[in-house]
């Protein structure tokens, strides 16, 4: 692999080897040294066109880490809110030298660009490109799947996985639909019809436009956070109709088996996809989310830039 | 001065001897009888009435970094082309009497084509208030199409209005059928691919309903109705729909729907962004037989020039367009002669006497018999050549086609009698 833009081009070999490699560096940074030098002398930098706090910390703590230099771009204060082309600022990371860009931007496509229109050497991570995809997340959430349901490793054949909520805006919900059936898993997308993409016919998944019938048969399911404003076009009527009718609340959460795992790839709207009492109990799993975020990050930095044949240190 | 054209095949039919002069055909004669001041060997090569593109983007006045009348010109005149039609969304926006002139003298100036001005349906393309459609009408330029294109005029009130109106001169409204509503922040077809690029889908729907609507109101008023840029197999039903009715209605399709599918789109380049947007291979399919039938009447470019950072960035960020006059001739041979779907003398009809009409201009998309004007382009269909970046001649490289093997060329090109245009090259 030389870049890792969507979801859908990682087979399960190599998404097997990503969470196994997330293992074992999850292992080694949390047993003792918290410093590995496998990236010395190497320069990530996050390339971030839209506020995302969480993602861009999670890629620097997996950066450093593995000792490599971080840069951060963001969007406010720098030359990319100035209206700077993601060309010239692609250009000028070249000049500086960057082995890797993790770009997260609001237009799909980005990071593909990024990587292909002859601007740049580096290796390019999608951290998230508009409503496309975001395959580390999915990643991270098949990681902590596996954690949870398929603790021997492997893929996650024979689970069943619901993603609930605004698929049609979602780019996690793209990128872990190509993931989780990758390695074997079923999924189901749960929303109303005016947020399924057209064409999700043509996709490995099953849909329904109801919850409660899909409650007793998963094993994990996944919030998408809902955005208010989709009710402004008339995506659905109101919060409160849609909470209703998608959120997970405790009379859902009781219905789910009892093995089953609740996850939300945050920020969360506690009271919309999602009550508080919910997303507080045992059975989300939103904090371990976070933390397996690093270690995937870290594998893919690691697969990406550690055998390209540069001196690693 | 006379010129006689040796040896040409009008329609690729029996080889003649055209003589032109004073800017007509003098004479048609058998092989090697025509006596001129000059004599070009066409010796087997076709002649067809000069092209006339309904739908070209010239960007002068405002946009003269990404083309200018002169450099359009030249595209078009290489292209086969004798008369462009010039959209109305330059800046200033071409909705007074002042714009259409000064775009058709610059025309006049450069002197390789026609270039008949559009006028714009409404002020500054705001689609509020009926532009002042009469002045540009009996201006120098004498308009008779009249179009927002880029913009639809989507108030069916103020398109009724507009329709009504130019029968006082018997103009024509070409509509770009686009439902705004529809189509916010559209950027490729809508349908499974749109969705796994997790680009915003353009339905088909939003083009359809409007044509629908418009051939409706066409009907009404009994008035001249122009379809731009038809991309779907549904707008191609609806159309035929409304053609058996007798509705009054005309429709173009550009080279690139009938060539290039929505696939392209899958590496996010934005050399593949246009709107109406590249759509499947069926609608593809429906269209060349739409032009086959004539449910389409005329090849119209679209011409659409953007200066490379415009197209050198993301998807998203990137403008909506394609160049055209360069390639219009070597894509309908790829998709319609070598398909056998037309014969040449129905691209005469489609390239040059339908728009020509269409756009009520005289001296275009004559015959090549003795009295037309002599505008001919003289071409072959059997040569293949790559489209190579620095063979274009427009200020902008946005050509889809750089890379591809086109056949057809364009050898000669006379306008008004002038040869514009000699064994490939501007004269
Ligand atoms: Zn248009």
């Amino acid at each position: 692999m030389r870049h890792l833009l969507s979801a859908g081009e990682i087979d399960r070999d190599q998404a097997v080897l990503i969470l196994d490699t997330a293992a074992e560096l999850g292992a080694v940074t949390d047993r003792s040294i918290k410093k590995l030098p496998t990236l010395r002398g190497r320069t990530v930098v996050n390339l971030f066109y839209e506020d995302s706090t969480r993602t861009r910390i999670s890629f620097e703590a997996a950066a450093k880490r593995l000792s490599a230099d971080v840069l951060n771009f963001s969007a406010k204060g720098s030359s990319v809110s100035k209206g700077e082309s993601l060309k010239d600022t692609a250009l000028t990371l070249q000049a500086m030298g960057a082995d890797a860009v993790v770009l997260r931007h609001g237009s799909s496509g980005a990071a593909h660009r990024l990587a292909h229109a002859g601007w740049i050497d580096a290796s390019v991570i999608n951290a998230g490109d508009g409503t496309h995809e975001h395959p580390t997340q999915a990643l991270l959430d098949a990681f902590t799947i596996r954690r949870h349901l398929a603790p021997e490793g492997g893929d996650l054949a024979g689970l069943s996985v619901a993603i609930v909520g605004d698929i049609l805006h979602s780019r996690v919900a793209r990128s872990n639909v190509h993931l989780l059936t990758t390695l074997g898993a079923r999924v189901t997308l749960v929303a109303p019809p005016t947020l399924i993409p057209v064409g999700v016919e043509s996709w490995p998944c099953a849909v329904s436009y109801e919850l409660d019938p899909v409650l007793d048969s998963v094993d994990a399911i996944m919030m998408l956070r809902v955005q208010s404003e989709r009710m402004q076009a008339a995506y659905f009527p109101s919060a409160l109709e849609y909470s209703r009718l998608y959120g997970l609340d405790a009379a859902r959460l009781s219905r789910l088996p009892e093995h089953a795992i609740v996850l939300h790839p945050g920020p969360m709207n506690r009271g919309m996809e999602i009550s508080a009492d919910v997303a507080d109990s045992s059975r989300a799993v939103m904090v371990e989310q976070v933390a397996n975020g690093v270690n995937v990050r870290m594998a893919v930095l690691y697969l990406l830039l550690a055998g390209d044949g540069k001196d690693a240190g | 001065m006379s010129i006689v054209l040796r040896g040409l095949r009008p329609y690729g039919e029996q080889p003649a001897d055209l003589v032109l002069e004073e800017g007509r055909i003098a004479d048609v004669c058998a092989p090697g009888r025509g006596v001129g001041d000059e004599v070009i060997e066409c010796d087997g090569l076709i002649g067809l009435p000069g092209f006339v593109d309904l739908h070209t983007h010239l960007r002068e006045p405002g946009r003269e970094d990404a083309e200018t009348i002169d450099t359009g010109s030249h595209a078009a005149a290489l292209g086969g082309f004798t008369c462009v039609h010039a959209m109305a969304n330059s800046s200033p926006v071409a909705d007074t009497a002042g714009v259409v002139e000064q775009v058709w003298r610059l025309g006049q100036r450069c002197g390789l084509v026609d270039v008949r001005p559009v006028g714009a349906v409404t002020v500054g393309l705001g689609g509020v208030q009926l532009a002042e459609i009469g002045a540009m009408a009996h201006s120098a330029a004498a308009v008779r199409v009249f179009s927002d294109d880029g913009e639809c005029v989507h108030d069916p009130l103020l398109m009724r209005r507009a329709l009504e109106y130019v029968k006082i001169f018997d103009g024509v409204i070409a509509q770009h059928a686009q439902d705004p509503r529809l189509t916010e922040g559209a950027q490729m077809n809508e349908g499974a691919l749109s969705s796994r690029l997790g680009l915003a889908g353009w339905p088909a729907v939003a083009e359809e309903a409007i044509i629908a609507r418009d051939v409706l109101l066409a009907e009404h008023v009994g008035s001249r109705l122009h379809v731009c840029h038809v991309s779907t197999a549904g707008s191609v039903e609806v159309l035929r729909w409304a053609k058996a009715r007798g509705v009054p209605v005309t429709a173009e399709v550009t080279p690139h729907h009938l060539l290039l599918t929505e696939e392209l789109i899958a590496g996010y380049d934005p050399v593949y962004k246009v709107n109406p947007p590249l759509r499947s291979q069926e609608d593809v399919e429906a269209l060349r037989h739409a032009v086959a039938d004539g449910t389409i009447d005329a090849i119209a470019t679209d011409h659409a020039p953007h200066p490379r950072e415009d197209k050198d960035c993301e998807w998203a960020a990137a403008a909506m367009g394609m160049l055209g006059l360069q390639t219009a001739f070597g894509v309908v041979v790829e998709t319609l002669v070598a398909t056998g779907l037309l014969t040449l003398r129905q691209v005469a009809e489609r390239m040059s006497q339908a728009p020509a009409r269409i756009g009520r201009v005289a001296n275009q998309g004559g015959d090549l018999v003795p009295g037309a004007p002599a505008n001919i382009t003289v071409v072959d269909t059997i040569s293949r050549t790559d489209v190579r970046a620095r063979d274009l001649v427009s200020k902008s490289g946005n050509s889809p086609y750089v890379g591809m093997a086109l056949p057809g060329r364009v050898w000669h090109v006379a306008y008004e009698g002038r040869i514009t245009v000699r064994d490939g090259v501007v004269a």
